[in-house]
């Protein structure tokens, strides 16, 4: 029903801007001078118009079901008062089905009775919804229709529901991560309630697997010792530290080449390929390091007499790294560019070879972008999942030896969630406290990077 | 390297030339030629730029170079150091020297050459350094100072003969870029004259200032003359007038005219000239 309304709404808009704007064009052309052309006249009765009804037709469609079910249960409270929550939302949901349509799990007679009061409940709903839609409409337009005048400011009210729309559509993005960041501080709280805070932060010892046999503990009561995330943590740095190796110099010397070297054919070849490689799926990556990368280094390894994991770090840090690495080259190509040519003139001009140049006015120059490109880079690492999935392993070691099995916290996050959970156990909140921890260090590196671009941006004219 | 080291002690009066630089009327037919351009043509791409251009630069002139703009005086100035190298689709024919050794010869180094000859630009370009790695910066990557000490000493000598020292000696290791704009050119200009080029290419050096900063850089560009060879590209016929000895005025990719300030100003040869300095186009 909303979407009939609104698809009327948009009717009522153009036929109200119509109006509006022909009723200031014939004043326009008895030679009177209007504040505002008449086309903001006619935004101003097609906002005035449609507006407020859209406003309302929206409230009305959050609102009225949950309202009709409250007067449903009001009407029923002899049938439904012995029913628990689960089953009061079970009737609801098959009368309204059998009134509406759609899948009844089973029907009785009070269902019937209900589905009846939500059919007449559903009717006396739609008229008033009509009727409360026309007075806007018609009020509306009527109003805004007959204050047009050559003296009525329309262009102030037009810019100013704009600057509103505006501003309704940032803020979707802004609550949108405000509420998951606070459905985040909600879970992780539930968990720290059954697990303190200070031994999943500095706890050295991962196994949530046992959550429930763990030494010393009873049977129903949760073992807090098995919640330390730093081993995690430590697979995550250890892996996100190969990474970094790896991209980091490739990454930064590719942008080089490409910014200040390359000619435009082979800089026309070379850009997209490295963006197709920023398009390839991570699980591709993943079973690439699984199946390639890890096989190779542990036969390397073997030959050279070192013990290699199936699953190392290494494997999966490497191939992280290559992952990354378009990153690193886009944005610091993006960041060396920007660099004004008059420096490289400046430099040549005093006679500085091409290289001198790129590492003593260049590179300085684009430091803070690099690094913030390098930061960004690296909390993509860190929140990256698949690749780790699949070839850094579950064991939760504190190693500093890139050669054996290590797992991060988004390992564990996948781990913890994966299969049949209890909503409420510590193993599956800790999946939320994981997740806060992560947001909370990836949101620290991305602050101290835009923090460092800040201090260190040079205005370049 | 061919340097004279002379040039970076901050005795002043041990110029290699001994001449009367202070007069504009000297008689400049007799100098010493310290550059020549003999049938320069530039082309970008199949566009030829400039036509068979030959234009002496004499040794502690000021040599500006006129014209409309797009008619070639900001390429031929960029050949003198061969800054157009760095331009992919640009060739340049015809023979230009240096001391008469030809500097688009393979066996020029051309990191050498702009050594030599020097450049500031248009808009003022200072590194993101402090005040003092500007200056340094040039010293230092042609390994002219042997210790700390002597590159402060170059760095000051620099900064004073381009009318800064005074104004930035407090402040030497604040960023360049907040200097003002006029005290911005006169950073690049102690930049170029760090490396003790022998001539000092200017390319509308004081396009982006204001009238008082410019009164200072035409200042600095007449004691330099001492010193230096000079050659700058001006939009200002005023300017070319106050600083310069020699003229050459540049048509469509056509040297039209070239000789004694004085002489372009008040007795041109040829009906362009007379039109472009009257006003009359361009």
């Amino acid at each position: 029903m909303f979407w009939t309304f609104a698809a009327f709404l948009l009717v009522v808009a153009s036929v109200a801007y119509y109006l509006g704007s022909n009723k200031a064009s014939q004043i326009a052309k008895q030679d009177i001078s209007l504040h505002s052309r008449p086309g903001f006249h006619g935004a101003y009765v097609a906002i005035l118009a449609a507006g407020p009804a859209l406003l309302f037709i929206t409230a009305w469609a959050m609102f009225w079901p949950s309202l009709m079910q409250s007067m449903v249960i009001a009407k029923m409270s002899d049938q439904v008062a012995a029913l628990s929550k689960p089953e009061l939302q079970a009737f609801l949901r098959d009368a309204q089905a059998i009134a509406f349509g759609g899948i009844v799990g089973f029907t009785d007679a009070a269902k019937e009775q209900a589905a009846q009061h939500f059919a007449s409940y559903n009717q006396l709903g739609l008229t008033v919804e009509i009727a409360i839609l026309a007075l806007f409409v018609i009020g509306g337009g009527y109003w805004s229709f007959q204050r047009i005048s050559p003296q009525l400011r329309s262009r102030h009210t037009v810019e100013r529901t704009v600057m509103w729309v505006l501003i309704v559509c940032s803020a979707v993005a802004i609550l949108t991560t405000v509420g998951i960041v606070l459905s985040l501080i909600f879970e992780s709280f539930m968990f720290f309630r059954k697990v303190p805070v200070l031994d999943f932060v500095f706890g050295t010892h991962w196994s949530p697997q046992s959550a429930f046999e763990g030494a010393g503990a009873e049977h129903t009561e949760t073992n807090t010792k098995i919640f330390g995330a730093i081993p995690l943590l430590a697979g995550t740095m250890l892996i996100t530290l190969i990474a970094i190796l790896v991209a980091a110099p490739i990454g930064l010397l590719s942008a080089i080449y490409l910014s200040d070297y390359a000619t435009s054919t082979v800089r026309a070849i070379v850009k997209p390929v490295l963006e197709i490689l920023a398009g390839i799926p991570t699980v591709v990556y993943g079973f690439f390091a699984a199946l390639v990368v890890a096989p190779f280094i542990r036969g390397w390894g073997e030959q050279i007499g070192l013990s290699v994991s199936s699953e190392s770090a290494l494997a999966a840090g490497l191939v992280m790294g290559i992952m990354i690495i378009p990153f690193v080259s886009s944005l610091s190509d993006d960041v060396i560019n920007a660099v004004p040519q008059s420096l490289r003139d400046g430099s040549a001009g005093l006679g500085a070879t091409k290289s001198e140049t790129i590492m003593k006015v260049v590179l300085p120059a684009a430091l803070p972008g690099i690094v913030s490109a390098l930061i960004l880079a690296i909390s993509r690492a860190i929140g990256e999942t698949m690749i780790v999935v699949m070839a850094a392993g579950l064991a939760a070691n504190i190693t500093a030896n890139p050669l054996e099995a290590v797992t991060t916290v988004t390992v564990q996050i996948v781990t913890l969630l994966v299969g049949d959970q209890e909503f409420d156990s510590a193993k599956t909140l800790a999946a939320f406290a994981l997740g806060l921890l992560l947001f909370c260090i990836t949101l620290a590196l991305n602050i101290f990077a835009l923090r460092v671009v800040k201090k260190y941006r040079e205005q370049y004219d | 390297m061919a340097i004279d080291m002379a040039n970076t002690t901050s005795e002043t009066n041990a110029a290699p030339v001994a001449q009367d630089a202070h007069s504009a009327s000297v008689s400049t037919a007799t100098s010493k030629i310290k550059m020549r351009g003999q049938d320069v043509c530039v082309y970008y791409g199949d566009k030829q730029a400039l036509f068979d251009v030959n234009l002496d630069i004499r040794q502690n002139h000021v040599t500006s170079l006129i014209g409309p703009s797009g008619c070639g005086k900001s390429t031929f100035l960029r050949t003198l150091n061969r800054m157009n190298d760095t331009i992919d689709i640009c060739r340049v024919e015809g023979d230009i020297t240096l001391d008469q050794e030809n500097i688009y010869d393979p066996s020029i180094d051309v990191v050498e050459l702009r050594a030599r000859v020097g450049m500031v630009f248009q808009k003022p370009n200072p590194f993101p350094k402090s005040i003092f790695e500007n200056v340094a910066y040039g010293p230092r990557i042609h390994g002219l100072a042997k210790t700390k000490t002597d590159l402060e000493e170059i760095v000051a000598t620099s900064l004073q003969r381009a009318g800064l020292f005074n104004e930035v000696k407090d402040r030497l290791d604040e960023p360049g870029t907040g200097l003002s704009g006029g005290q911005q050119q006169r950073l690049c200009i102690a930049r170029a004259i760090a490396v003790s080029p022998e001539v000092i290419l200017m390319d509308e050096p004081c396009s982006a200032l204001d009238p008082i900063a410019t009164a200072k850089v035409e200042e600095l560009i007449d004691e330099l003359r001492e010193n230096y060879t000079i050659v700058i590209v001006t939009h200002s016929m005023q300017q070319a007038a106050r600083v310069s000895q020699r003229t050459a005025f540049f048509h469509m990719g056509n040297l039209v005219e070239e000789g004694n300030t004085d002489d372009i100003f008040t007795n041109p040869n040829d009906q362009r000239t007379q039109d472009y300095i009257t006003g009359r186009f361009g």
